[in-house]
C-alpha cells in the first residue's frame, strides 16, 4: 500500500512540474507569435560566407 | 487598341518580383523595376545581406513610390519619442515598430540582423503573427528616427500612426489558457486516480480509498473555481440581463455534480462524479480556445486614428517645425507632402491640391481644389505640397465626425444571441420535467432515491453536448473560412452571415479594382511613333492621369520633350520629336486648337494644334464578378450604394439583374440610411465594403464584411475582412456558414441520444460513475469527430480550401 503513496506522490509531482512550465512557457509569450520560431530556428543552421560578421541572436 | 502597342517585356526585378517595363534599370547583372528596389539590394550588398534574397525568392515589396525624405523629422520630437519608447536606460531605448511588409521568412532574417547595417541597433526581434519587430538600440549613438529611416531604406517603412499616441499597450488575454491547461492536468490526474473506482477497487482496502478520493476532490477545487469561472462569468452577465444562455443550465450541471460529490466523498457513500465534472469543463474550455483564436495581424475595431498621422509639419513664422497631431489649434498653417492625408479641416493657401477622397467618399475621382477653397480630413493630396490654414480643429473635422455616428450598433449587438442559446432553452426545459417526472416516480416508490435520481439526471444531461459541438463547429468553420482569406471577427458572424436576406455592395474599391484604372481612347488614332511622343510628354508631368497615361503608351527610346509647360489645373504641353502636343482638359484643348470637342469628362490630345482624340478612366470591375452577381441575383434581393457618379449606372443594371436597386452619389450617412431602412422592411442584410464611406453601413448591417487587397491593408471596423480576390467566392462562403447550423445540429442529435443513454441509467437510480466516466468523453469524442469531419467535408463540397 505504502508503495502505491510513494507512486502516486511521485506522478503527481512530476505532473505538477509540467504544469507549472506549461503555465511559465505560456507567460513567456512562446504561444503567442507560433510562425517565426520555427524560421528562425533555420537561420542559424545555415552558414553561409558571412560568418565573421558577429550576429545578434538576443 | 493603345495597349498592343505597348512593349512587353518578360524580365522581372530581382528585388520585389514585379514585371519590369521600360523604367527597369540594371545594375550587377540583376534587373530592378525601378530605382528604389535597386537602391535597397545596394543597400543590402554592402552590407553583406544578400541573403535576402537566397531565403525566398524575390521577396522585397515594390518601392517604386519612394518615401519622402524627412518623413520621420517627427521622431526627433520629444513628446512624441517619448509615447512611442516603451523602455529606456542609460545605454539602450526599445522600441516596437508596426511594419506591414513583413510577409516572409526573407523579411524575419534580415529584420534580425539590422545589426549587419548599422551596429548601434543592438538587436532586433520580430513577432510574425503581429507583424511588429522589436528593436534595442543605443540611442545615443543612432536616434530613433535614424532606426525609422534604416527600416524605410531597405523597404520596411515603420507604420506610426496616431492611434499609437493614445494606446495602451494590447496585451494578450492568457487567462484562458491558464485555465485550460490546469483543467486539463486536474482532469487527467483524477481520472487516473479514479481507475481503482472503475474497477471495483477492495473493500478492505478502504485506507487507500479514502487517499483516493479526498486527493480527487483536492485536485477538483482549482477546476471548480478557478478553470470553470469563465463560464460562471458569462452565465452571471446574461442572468443580470435577463435572458437564459446556454452557460446558466451548464453552470447549475457544475453545481450540482460538484455538491453531490462532495456530499458523498465526505459522507463515505461514493466516490463522485468529479472526473466526469473536470473533463467536460476541460472540453468545455477547448472548444472555447478553438473558438476565440484571433487573427493578431487583424484588426476589426479600426478608428480614423490608425490611417492618421501622427504628427504633421506645421510652419511658424516661415519655419518648418514638428506637431503632434492632438496639439493642433486652429489657424495653425500647416504643410501637407505629397501623399499624405489631411489630417483636419483646412483653407488652402499655397499649392494647389488634388485629392483623393475615395477613400471617405468613395468618389473615384481624384477633385481638384485652388487655393482658397476648403479640403476635409481624410483626402489624401496626391500633386505636390500645400499649405492649409486649419478651420476645424481634428477631433471635429468632418470624417471624424462621421466615425462618431456611426458607432450606432455595437451595444445593439450585444443582444444578439445564436440560436443555441434557444435550443439549450428548450433543452433545459424537457430536463426539467424529466428530472420531475423521475422524482414523482420515485417518490410512489422509494422515496429515499429521490436526491439521487434528480441530481443524476441533471449532471447526465446539461447542454454541454450542444456547448461542444457549438464551439468545435465555429471555431472549424472560422479556420476553413480563414484558409479562404475570410476573417470573421468572432463566430457570431457566422450566423449572421448564414441569415443574409439582402446584400448590399459598394463600388469603387468593391466591384471595382482599388488601384487599376483602364484608360480607353475614343479619337482618330496616333501611329506608333506619335503615341511614344504622347507618352513622353505625359512622363513628365507629376498629375495621376498624367501618370496613367504615360504609363500605357508606348514607348521609344532618346525622346527629348522640349518646352515643356504644365499648366496648372488645365494641362500640359511641349514639343517631342517636332510634334507639338497638348494634353489637358475640355477648355484648355479649344484655346489650343479652337475645336470644341464634344465631351466635358476625360483627358484631350491635341497634335499640331489638330485635335486627335480623347482618353476617358475608368475603374476595372473584378474578375468573375458578373458569375458572382448571377448566382447571388438567383437567391437574394441586391442593392448598389456607390459614392461615385451614375456614369456605369446601365452597365451596372445589366450586371445586376432587372431587380437590383442602384443607388449613386451616396455620402455615407446616405449609405447608412439605407441599410437602416432595408432593415426595417425586416432584411438580414450583408454588406460588402471597403473604405471609411462604408464604415457607418458596415457597423450597420447584420454582417459588414470588408475587402482588402491584401490582409495588411487598413479596413474599417466590420464584422469580417476578406482579401478582394475572394470576393468571386462569396456565395460559397455563404453556403458554408449555412451549413454551420446543421453540422451543430448534427452533432447535438447524436449527443442527444447518449444523453437518452446516460438518462437510462440516471432513471433507473444506477449511474454507476464508470458509465458516467464512459458517457462523458465518449459523447465528447464523437462530437469533435462529427464536427471536424463535416466542416471539412462541407468545405470540400463547395469547392474550397481545405488546408
Amino acid at each position: 500500500m505504502s508503495v502505491i503513496i510513494i507512486l502516486l506522490a511521485a506522478s503527481i509531482s512530476i505532473a505538477l512540474l509540467f504544469l507549472v512550465a506549461f503555465i511559465l512557457s505560456v507567460k513567456k509569450g512562446q504561444y503567442d507569435d507560433e510562425k517565426s520560431p520555427p524560421v528562425r530556428m533555420l537561420f542559424d543552421d545555415k552558414p553561409k560566407h558571412s560568418n565573421e560578421s558577429p550576429r545578434s541572436d538576443a | 487598341m493603345l495597349q498592343q502597342a505597348k512593349s512587353i517585356s518578360k524580365s522581372i526585378c530581382y528585388h520585389c518580383g514585379e514585371y519590369c517595363d521600360s523604367h527597369a534599370v540594371k545594375t550587377a547583372g540583376k534587373v530592378f523595376c525601378c530605382e528604389g528596389c535597386k537602391m535597397v539590394y545596394q543597400i543590402l550588398n554592402e552590407s553583406d545581406l544578400c541573403d535576402y534574397y537566397a531565403i525566398s525568392e524575390n521577396p522585397g515589396t515594390n518601392q517604386k513610390i519612394r518615401v519622402r525624405e524627412g518623413k520621420f523629422a517627427f521622431l526627433d520630437d520629444e513628446k512624441i519619442a517619448g509615447v512611442l519608447i516603451s523602455f529606456k536606460d542609460e545605454e539602450q531605448a526599445h522600441i516596437t515598430f508596426y511594419l506591414p511588409q513583413i510577409h516572409c521568412s526573407s523579411c524575419l532574417w534580415l529584420l534580425e540582423n539590422l545589426n549587419r547595417i548599422n551596429k548601434d541597433i543592438l538587436s532586433s526581434r520580430v513577432n510574425f503573427e503581429r507583424k511588429e519587430a522589436s528593436v534595442i538600440f543605443n540611442y545615443k549613438a543612432v536616434s530613433l528616427r535614424q532606426v525609422a529611416e534604416i527600416l524605410t531604406s531597405i523597404g520596411y517603412e515603420p507604420h506610426i500612426s496616431l492611434q499609437q499616441l493614445k494606446q495602451q499597450k494590447t496585451s494578450f488575454d492568457r487567462s484562458i489558457i491558464y485555465k485550460l491547461g490546469i483543467a486539463g492536468f486536474c482532469f487527467a490526474n483524477i481520472m487516473m486516480l479514479s481507475f481503482p473506482e472503475y474497477f471495483g477497487i477492495d473493500a478492505s482496502e478502504r485506507g487507500l480509498q479514502l487517499t483516493f478520493r479526498s486527493l480527487n476532490l483536492l485536485l477538483s477545487l482549482p477546476v471548480f473555481f478557478y478553470a470553470a469561472s469563465e463560464f460562471y462569468i458569462s452565465a452571471w452577465k446574461s442572468l443580470k440581463h435577463g435572458f437564459l444562455n446556454i452557460d446558466a443550465p451548464i453552470v447549475l450541471a457544475i453545481l450540482i455534480t460538484f455538491s453531490r460529490s462532495v456530499y458523498e466523498i465526505v459522507s463515505g457513500s461514493g466516490a463522485g462524479y468529479l472526473d466526469s465534472m473536470s473533463g467536460i469543463v476541460f472540453f468545455m474550455l477547448a472548444g472555447r480556445v478553438l473558438q476565440n483564436k484571433t487573427y493578431a495581424h487583424l484588426n476589426f475595431e479600426r478608428d480614423f486614428t490608425s490611417y492618421f498621422p501622427i504628427a504633421v509639419s506645421k510652419i511658424e513664422h516661415g519655419n518648418e517645425t514638428t506637431l503632434p497631431l492632438p496639439d493642433i489649434k486652429l489657424n495653425d498653417t500647416l504643410l501637407i507632402h505629397n501623399n499624405e492625408i489631411i489630417p483636419a479641416d483646412g483653407i488652402i493657401t499655397r499649392g494647389k491640391a488634388f485629392i483623393d477622397y475615395s477613400f471617405v467618399t468613395g468618389e473615384s475621382d481624384p477633385v481638384e481644389k485652388q487655393m482658397g477653397e476648403i479640403v476635409y480630413a481624410g483626402g489624401r493630396q496626391t500633386a505636390g505640397n500645400i499649405e492649409i490654414l486649419v478651420i476645424k480643429e481634428v477631433m471635429q473635422s468632418y470624417l471624424t465626425d462621421l466615425w462618431n455616428r456611426s458607432d450606432i450598433k455595437s451595444k445593439e449587438r450585444e443582444n444578439e444571441h445564436s440560436f443555441v442559446h434557444g435550443l439549450s432553452r428548450w433543452f433545459t426545459w424537457i430536463l426539467f420535467s424529466i428530472a420531475f417526472a423521475a422524482a414523482t416516480y420515485w417518490y410512489f416508490h422509494d422515496s429515499t432515491k429521490i436526491a439521487n435520481v434528480v441530481t443524476a439526471v441533471l449532471i447526465v444531461a446539461c447542454p454541454c453536448a450542444l456547448y461542444l459541438s457549438n464551439t468545435f463547429t465555429n471555431g472549424n468553420i472560422l479556420r476553413r473560412l480563414a484558409k479562404n482569406k475570410l476573417y470573421l471577427r468572432n463566430s457570431t458572424v457566422i450566423e449572421a452571415i448564414a441569415g443574409t436576406t439582402h446584400i448590399v455592395f459598394d463600388k469603387t474599391g468593391t466591384l471595382t479594382e482599388a488601384n487599376k484604372i483602364t484608360l480607353s481612347y475614343h479619337g482618330k488614332f496616333p501611329d506608333i511613333h506619335t503615341n511614344a511622343c504622347i507618352g513622353a510628354l505625359a512622363a513628365q508631368s507629376n498629375h495621376p492621369l498624367s501618370k496613367a497615361i504615360a504609363w500605357e503608351m508606348a514607348t521609344e527610346e532618346g525622346l527629348l520633350v522640349e518646352k515643356f509647360k504644365e499648366y496648372e489645373g488645365a494641362g500640359i504641353e511641349g514639343t517631342v520629336d517636332e510634334k507639338r502636343i497638348a494634353l489637358g482638359s475640355a477648355a484648355f484643348i479649344k484655346a489650343k486648337t479652337g475645336f470644341t470637342v464634344p465631351h466635358k469628362d476625360g483627358v484631350f490630345v491635341a497634335v499640331n494644334d489638330n485635335y486627335m482624340g480623347r482618353f476617358s478612366f475608368s475603374h476595372q470591375y473584378r474578375k468573375n464578378l458578373v458569375e458572382l452577381l448571377n448566382v447571388l441575383g438567383n437567391k437574394f434581393p441586391m442593392t448598389l450604394l456607390s459614392g461615385d457618379n451614375d456614369a456605369e449606372r446601365e452597365n451596372l443594371q445589366q450586371m445586376f439583374g432587372p431587380m437590383a436597386s442602384l443607388y449613386f452619389k451616396q455620402s455615407p450617412e446616405d449609405k447608412l440610411k439605407r441599410i437602416k431602412d432595408l432593415q426595417q422592411k425586416g432584411y438580414k442584410v450583408l454588406m460588402i465594403g471597403d473604405g471609411l464611406n462604408d464604415a457607418g453601413a458596415l457597423l450597420q448591417a447584420d454582417a459588414g464584411i470588408a475587402l482588402t487587397e491584401n490582409s495588411n491593408n487598413f479596413t474599417p471596423a466590420c464584422d469580417g475582412i476578406m482579401e478582394a480576390n475572394k470576393l468571386q467566392l462569396l456565395h460559397k462562403f455563404i453556403k458554408l456558414t449555412k451549413a454551420n447550423r446543421n453540422i451543430i445540429m448534427s452533432a447535438f442529435v447524436v449527443s442527444v441520444i447518449y444523453n437518452i443513454v446516460g438518462l437510462s441509467f440516471a432513471t433507473s437510480g444506477q449511474l454507476s460513475p464508470i458509465v458516467a466516466a464512459i458517457l462523458m468523453p465518449a459523447s465528447s469524442l464523437s462530437i469533435l469527430l462529427i464536427t471536424y469531419g463535416f466542416s471539412n467535408l462541407m468545405t470540400a463540397w463547395y469547392g474550397l480550401k481545405e488546408h
